[in-house]
């Protein structure tokens, strides 16, 4: 069964003024999770990631469209009870210490206190903020806070955890901490879907990822697939002692050549004039120094497809 | 109704824990100080001056605290966004702002209770008497004030702070001027100023229905019919009100 389902999502803001043109943020987005996997949800700046996730969770409604959280809609308030969630740039109420802040949200989710005070050490532990669990959040920094928020969306042990760029503002040390989080949820059998523009976290631990552009939805899958299906395996050649008129023959073949020194590297658009390049490189009397098979990432596809429609 | 008392707890601890209700606790003590130093000023009238400054010092300083504090419920979770990991948890809207009226009311409450308890002493230690109408004068400023912090909680949720301030406020002094109102109402040489006027008397709420404090500090009691009246009319206001508030609030997006 997908742990979320969303079809033909659409969402325009009405303008405050009749005047004013209404701004049409999501068109058309369709996009399933399926349970137990981490799905990474990508975009530039204002793609509408966050829209998406507000709709979810029904602090937005849909213009258009249909969305299903572990099986139920949106509006069904009853199986948020069943999802975590942890907003962009998270705020929260800065007189509470951050136990107290986890026992308000433990109440909200309607654990009872025995369980609270039984999860709490334990998920100040797992995000790190042992030492500060008396200190109030008015005292913490801005990723002391994006923990604590984590921490928040993890109480009551939900099945499907939703994060809005969760590594945002975290030093490196967090942002591996955050991952480890991430992957060791999957392996409790959990359900994460969470946005970010940082496509080496996505690389990282995703099983599957969507690249929202403008609104719209991009592309769809598995990362290996997606880097398969839309970007050429090139080859990168290494060769010492070649020069200029030497490598006459091999321009035609080569998609880019770039010469520096005694040192040329010649890039090809695939393995088909490998081998005939190879020979003209030795019959030219140069030294190999290196032959990479280049697989494209999926940076290659987010900046491609992203600037396509530009 | 559990979901109801977590966030009206939380509401209850966040407005302690902000100073500003220890500063309005502070100023009223400086007006019942002030009405025991008025009234030592004045020979025969004391009583009455020390219930006068008393009721009045408690009736502004909780409504004070409802307008500010009042406005600031919702629109503070919105302007710093922690009603988005509120109400993505399983709680629904009108539970929240429900919660929310409660959590101020209790604080109302227990700052009027305090208040309260100050004015009497104020009023033994000068020696004076204590009337039963003093009880039934701070009852009604309770009514009054929980019917501010419905009109207050009701323009929070479509309007910004400043903006829901300033139109609790005018509600509330046209909410006092409603008799002239209808005076005026009556004087005015236009038909259509006098529409408008009237109809503007019938939907304001007439708040100095909620103020016996004059007669009050003379010490006369109130009709028991009266009293019932007032504050059935106080309490009905404020649930349509918080009626609109919900409706309201569950329609927008964040
Ligand atoms: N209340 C609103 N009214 C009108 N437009 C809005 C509103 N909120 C967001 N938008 C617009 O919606 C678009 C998508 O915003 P959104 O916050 O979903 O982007 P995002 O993908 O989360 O970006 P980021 O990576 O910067 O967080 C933006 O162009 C933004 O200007
Ligand atoms: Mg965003």
């Amino acid at each position: 069964m997908d742990a979320i389902v969303v079809k033909r999502l659409t969402k325009t803001y009405k303008p405050l003024w009749p005047w004013e043109k209404p701004a049409t943020v999501l068109s058309d987005v369709s996009l399933s999770v399926r349970e137990g996997e981490i799905f990474g949800f990508l975009g530039h700046n204002g793609a509408g990631k966050t829209t998406t996730m507000k709709i979810l969770l029904g602090l937005l409604r849909a213009t258009n469209g249909q969305v299903e959280l572990l099986g139920s809609p949106a509006e069904n308030v009853a199986v948020r009870a069943r999802i975590g969630y942890l907003p962009e740039s998270p705020y929260f109420y800065d007189y509470l210490t951050a136990e107290e802040f986890l026992c308000f949200y433990g109440k909200l989710a309607g654990l009872d206190r025995e369980t609270i005070q039984k999860r709490i050490p334990q998920l100040l532990e797992r995000v790190s903020l042992t030492e500060a669990r008396h200190r109030q959040l008015r005292k913490f920094s801005k990723g002391m806070l994006q923990r604590i928020g984590l921490a928040q969306a993890l109480i009551h042990d939900p099945e499907l955890v939703i994060l809005d760029e969760p590594m945002s503002g975290l030093d490196p040390i967090g942002r591996k901490e955050v991952r480890d989080l991430i992957l060791g949820l999957r392996d409790q059998g959990k359900t994460v879907f969470f946005s970010t523009h940082i496509i080496s976290d996505v690389e990282m631990i995703c099983d599957r990822v969507g690249i929202l552009s403008r609104g719209k939805m991009l592309a769809l899958g598995r990362i290996e697939d997606l880097v398969d299906a839309h970007t050429a395996r090139s080859v990168e050649v290494v060769c010492d002692g070649v020069v200029g008129d030497d490598l006459h023959d091999v321009k035609k073949l080569a998609v880019r050549i770039l010469q520096r020194g005694e040192r040329c590297l010649i890039i090809l658009s695939g393995q088909d004039h490998l081998e005939k390049v190879l020979a003209a490189l030795r019959q030219a009397g140069g030294r190999l120094v290196s032959v990479i098979p280049h697989k494209g990432s999926l940076e290659e596809i987010f900046l491609e497809q992203t600037s396509r429609k530009a | 109704m559990k979901l109801l008392m977590v966030v009206a707890g939380n509401t209850f601890r966040e407005t302690i824990r902000d100073k500003i209700l220890y500063n309005l606790v502070l100023f009223a003590v400086l007006l019942i100080g002030a009405s025991v130093l008025l009234g030592t000023l004045t020979i025969g009238e004391q009583a009455r001056i020390v219930n006068d400054l008393g009721l009045a010092a408690i009736n502004l300083v909780a409504v004070i605290i409802a307008i500010f504090v009042g406005i600031g419920l919702v629109t503070k979770e919105i302007e710093r966004r922690t009603v988005y990991t509120i109400l993505a948890r399983p709680i629904t809207r009108v539970q929240f702002v429900l919660g929310k009226y409660m959590g101020l009311g209790l604080i109302v409450m227990v700052n009027i209770a305090i208040m309260f308890v100050m004015f009497l002493g104020t009023i033994v230690l000068t020696g004076n008497a204590i009337h039963g109408s003093l009880f039934q004068a701070v009852e009604l400023i309770l009514v009054e004030t929980l019917l501010v912090m419905a009109m207050a909680l009701f323009f929070s949720t479509f309007s910004s702070s400043t903006l829901s301030a300033t139109m609790t406020l005018g509600l509330f002094v046209i909410g006092h001027l409603t008799s002239d109102l209808k005076g005026i109402a009556e004087k005015s040489q236009s038909q259509l100023m006098e529409a408008a006027l009237t109809a503007l008397y019938y939907i304001c709420p007439n708040l100095e229905m909620l103020n016996i404090k004059g007669q009050a500090a003379s010490g006369l009691l109130v009709e028991f019919g009266y009293q019932a009246t007032a504050t059935a009319y106080g309490l009905l206001y404020a649930g349509l009100l918080l009626t609109g508030a919900c409706v309201i609030f569950q329609r927008r997006d964040f």
